[in-house]
C-alpha cells in the first residue's frame, strides 16, 4: 500500500519544493539527490508523474455518470409533474380514487388504469415466483448436469423474445385457448355462485386481467429464474454438504440454507421481475382489452392499465387536460415503482435485523 | 481539383438561388389513415422532381402538436379543425382523399354485404342496448336472414383515432342517446367493447372472435376480404361501401363554403354514411416560405398525378371541382413580407 502511494507522492512535493524555493540553493542540490534516488526505480517514477491528474479525471467522469444519472431521473420526474400540472391542480389526490375517464366531456380518473397495472402485476408474480423458484432449484440441485446448461439458455432466450411478439401471441394464440379452454369451462361449473361465478364472468373473448397476467408472467420468468439461478450458484458448497451430512433432505438444504444465505438477490430478483411487469407495454395492451371500466373485477373482463392507456391515448391526446392527466399517469406510475423499490429495501432491512432470531 | 471546386461553388450557388423559393427537402407529420399514401406519393415525387418529402405517420393529435409548434412545415390530421380554431392558430386546412369507416362482423354463416344495420341499431349494439344477434331491432332489418341467438362481441378501437372520431360522429348524428351518454371523439368512454390496437388490431379481434362486431378503414376491408355490413343512410338507402358510395357523400358536401366538412351522415341516395376527408394543415404565415412553397408543390403534384396511386391504395380522389377550390384557397398562403408563395 504505502509502497505505491510514496512514488506519486514525492514528485508533488519535489515539484511544490522547485516552484516556491527555486532561489535556494540547499533545495537545488536537493532535487538532484531525490532524482537519483528516482532513478533507481525508474518505471514506477514515470507512471507516477500522470497518475494523480489520471487519477482525479477518472474520479471526475465517474461522478460526472452518476451525478448526470441524478440529473436525469429528477429532470423526468420535474417535467413530468410540469406536463402533469393542470390534471394535478384540477383533481388533487382524487385522481387516484376516481373512476372516470371520459376525454369527450374532459372528465378524468386514474383508478381503473392504476387497479389494472396492480392486478396484473400482482398475477404475474403470483404465477412468476413460484414457476422461477421451481426452475433455479431444478437447475441447481437436481438436473443432471448435461441439461443445466442447454435448459439455462433457452430460459434466458425467452428473455431477448420482444415484447410485441409475447403481445401477438397472446392475442391471436393464448387468448382463444384460453378462453376455450378456461373461461368457458369455467363459466360452465360457476354459473350461479356468488361472487366465484362473477369472478369469471365476461365475454368469451380470452382477453383481460388474467391474460395479461399471465403473459406478464411468461416475460419475467426469465429474470427472476436467472436471477435465482445465480444466486443459487453462489451458496458455499460447504454450507450445503454440511447441511446433507447432516442428513438434511434437498428440500431441508434449500430451505433452511440456500433460501437464508441468497435471501437478498431472490428479493431483488423478484423486484426487478416487478419491475419489469410494472412497466411493461406493448404485450399487455395487446391482450388487457384496454376497457375503462371497474363495474366487473372479472378476471376475464377486459381492463386496462397504465402503461396501456398511455401509449394508446398519447398520440391523438390534444394539449390541455388529456396529456396532462396522462402525464399525470405517468406520475403515479413512477411513484408505484419507486414505492415497490423502497418496500423492497425495507423488506431486506427487516429480513437483516431478524437474522440471528429467527433460530 | 480547382475544376471540382469551381463546379462545387456554382452548384451550390444554383442550389441557394434554386431554394430561394423552393426547397429541395420538407417534411410533414400526422394522421396514420393516409400515411401510406402520402409515402407513396413522396416517393412518386420524388422520382418526377427530384424533390424530398418526409412524412411521419405520428397521429392526427401530434401532427397537430407538430404543425402548431413549427418543426413540421405541415401537419396531417382526420378530424377537420373549425374555422375559428384555423384562424386563431393562424392555420389553413384543406382534404387530400376521402375514406370510409365500414362495420365488419363476424358470423358464422353470414357473407359479406348480407347484414343490414341502421345508424340507431349501430349505436345501441355499440351501448351495450342490443346484446343478441337476433334482437327483434336487427331481425326486423335482416327479413330471411337467419340470425344466432348469439350474444355481440362489440371490438372497437383502444388508441385514439381518426377512425374512431368518424364512428362516433356518426353515431352521435343517428342515435340520439350515444350524442347524450357518449359523444365524439378520438377516444371516448366506451360503454362497451374490447378494444384493439390500430386498425389491424380491431381487424385481427373481428377475425378471431365469433359473433363479434367491430369498424375499420375501407382499405382493411377490401384487402383482408373482411365481411362488411351495408349501412343504412340518411336517404334510406342500404348501401353497401365502396368508391362510388364515398364519393357521393363527398360529393353534396359544401366545399366552396369551408374545407370543415364531416362527411358522416350526407343526403344523397348512393352516399355511404360514415365518410370523411383526411386534411392537411399549413401555417397561413409562413416562416420559411421556400419549405412551404414546396408543400403546396407537393400536393398540386399529387392532386394532378396521384389518382391512381390513391385508388391502388385504396384511397378516394378528391372530387375535380374541391380541387379547383382547394388550388385557390392556397393563395391564402403567404410569406412574412404578405406576398402569396402559391404556385404561379
Amino acid at each position: 500500500m504505502s509502497a505505491s502511494t510514496l512514488p506519486e507522492r514525492r514528485p508533488a512535493t519535489e515539484h511544490a519544493l522547485s516552484s516556491t524555493l527555486t532561489a535556494d540553493p540547499g533545495a537545488l542540490e536537493l532535487s538532484p539527490a531525490r532524482a537519483g534516488a528516482r532513478a533507481a526505480t525508474p518505471p514506477p517514477a514515470k507512471k507516477a508523474r500522470s497518475g494523480p491528474m489520471a487519477d482525479r479525471l477518472f474520479g471526475w467522469a465517474a461522478k460526472g455518470a452518476a451525478l448526470l444519472t441524478l440529473a436525469l431521473l429528477i429532470g423526468i420526474l420535474l417535467s413530468l409533474i410540469v406536463g402533469a400540472w393542470p390534471a394535478i391542480a384540477k383533481y388533487g389526490l382524487g385522481f387516484l380514487t376516481s373512476s372516470v375517464w371520459d376525454p369527450v366531456t374532459n372528465e378524468y380518473g386514474g383508478l381503473v388504469m392504476i387497479y389494472g397495472t396492480l392486478a396484473t402485476s400482482l398475477i404475474a408474480l403470483v404465477i412468476a415466483v413460484p414457476v422461477s423458484f421451481g426452475i433455479a432449484l431444478f437447475l441447481t440441485e437436481l438436473s443432471p448436469s448435461w441439461l443445466k446448461r442447454p435448459l439455462g439458455t433457452a430460459i434466458e432466450l425467452l428473455a431477448a423474445v420482444p415484447s410485441i411478439v409475447y403481445g401477438m401471441w397472446g392475442l391471436l394464440v393464448f387468448g382463444p385457448i384460453l378462453s376455450t379452454w378456461v373461461q368457458q369451462p369455467l363459466q360452465k361449473l360457476l354459473a350461479g355462485v356468488p361472487y366465484l361465478g362473477a369472478l369469471v364472468s365476461g365475454p368469451p373473448v380470452g382477453i383481460g386481467i388474467l391474460s395479461a397476467g399471465i403473459i406478464l408472467a411468461i416475460m419475467i420468468i426469465p429474470f427472476i429464474a436467472s436471477v435465482m439461478r445465480d444466486v443459487f450458484e453462489v451458496t458455499p458448497p460447504l454450507l450445503k454438504e454440511s447441511a446433507y451430512g447432516l442428513g438434511s433432505t434437498t428440500w431441508e438444504v434449500v430451505s433452511k440454507v440456500v433460501l437464508p444465505y441468497t435471501k437478498a438477490g431472490v428479493v431483488g430478483g423478484i423486484m426487478l421481475g416487478l419491475g419489469r411487469a410494472l412497466g411493461e407495454t406493448m404485450a399487455v395492451t395487446f391482450v388487457i382489452g384496454n376497457m375503462n371500466q371497474l363495474n366487473s373485477l372479472s378476471l376475464f373482463e377486459a381492463a386496462n392499465s397504465i402503461t396501456s392507456a398511455l401509449a394508446n391515448e398519447f398520440a391523438e391526446a390534444g394539449a390541455g387536460l388529456h396529456q396532462a392527466a396522462l402525464m399525470y399517469l405517468g406520475l403515479v406510475l413512477f411513484f408505484i415503482t419507486f414505492v415497490v423499490l423502497s418496500l423492497s429495501k425495507l423488506l431486506l432491512a427487516r429480513m437483516k435485523k431478524s437474522e440471528g432470531k429467527a433460530s | 481539383m480547382n475544376t471540382i471546386l469551381r463546379f462545387a461553388s456554382v452548384g451550390l450557388a444554383a442550389a441557394t438561388a434554386f431554394s430561394a423559393a423552393f426547397a429541395q427537402e420538407a417534411t410533414g407529420a400526422g394522421a396514420s389513415f393516409p400515411a401510406p399514401l402520402y409515402a407513396k406519393w413522396a416517393a412518386d415525387f420524388n422520382k418526377a422532381t427530384g424533390v424530398k418529402i418526409n412524412y411521419q405517420s405520428v397521429g392526427s393529435g401530434a401532427g397537430l402538436k407538430q404543425i402548431e409548434a413549427k418543426t413540421v412545415d405541415f401537419g396531417a390530421s382526420d378530424a377537420p379543425l373549425k374555422d375559428e380554431d384555423l384562424n386563431a392558430k393562424g392555420l389553413l386546412q384543406f382534404p387530400t382523399v376521402i375514406g370510409g369507416v365500414i362495420p365488419v362482423v363476424n358470423i358464422q354463416g353470414i357473407k359479406p354485404g348480407e347484414l343490414k344495420l341502421s345508424g340507431q341499431v349501430l349505436g345501441d349494439i355499440y351501448l351495450g342496448k342490443i346484446t343478441k344477434w337476433n334482437d327483434p331491432a336487427i331481425q326486423a332489418l335482416n327479413a330471411g336472414l337467419k340470425l344466432p341467438d348469439a350474444a355481440i362481441a362489440p371490438v372497437r378501437r383502444a388508441d385514439g383515432s381518426g377512425t374512431s372520431f368518424l364512428f362516433t360522429n356518426y353515431l352521435s348524428k343517428v342515435n340520439a342517446e350515444w350524442k347524450a351518454k357518449v359523444g365524439e371523439g378520438t377516444a371516448v368512454n366506451w360503454p362497451t367493447g374490447a378494444g384493439g390496437k390500430g386498425n389491424e388490431g380491431v381487424a385481427a379481434f373481428v377475425g378471431r372472435l365469433p359473433n363479434s362486431i367491430g369498424y375499420v378503414e375501407y382499405a382493411y376491408v377490401k384487402q383482408n376480404k373482411m365481411t362488411y355490413a351495408l349501412l343504412q343512410n340518411q336517404a334510406g338507402k342500404f348501401v353497401a361501401p365502396d368508391d362510388a358510395a364515398f364519393k357521393a357523400a363527398a360529393a353534396g358536401a359544401a366545399w366552396d363554403k369551408s374545407f370543415y366538412q364531416i362527411l358522416t351522415n350526407q343526403p344523397g341516395e348512393g352516399s355511404w354514411p360514415i365518410t370523411g376527408a383526411t386534411f392537411i394543415l399549413v401555417h397561413k404565415v409562413q416562416d420559411k416560405p421556400a419549405q412551404g412553397s414546396t408543400v403546396l408543390r407537393f400536393f398540386d403534384w399529387a392532386y394532378k398525378n396521384g389518382d391512381k396511386t390513391a385508388g391502388d391504395l385504396d384511397y378516394v380522389p378528391m372530387p375535380a371541382s374541391v380541387k379547383t377550390a382547394i388550388v385557390k384557397a392556397w393563395s391564402d398562403v403567404k410569406d412574412g413580407q404578405g406576398k402569396s408563395i402559391a404556385l404561379d
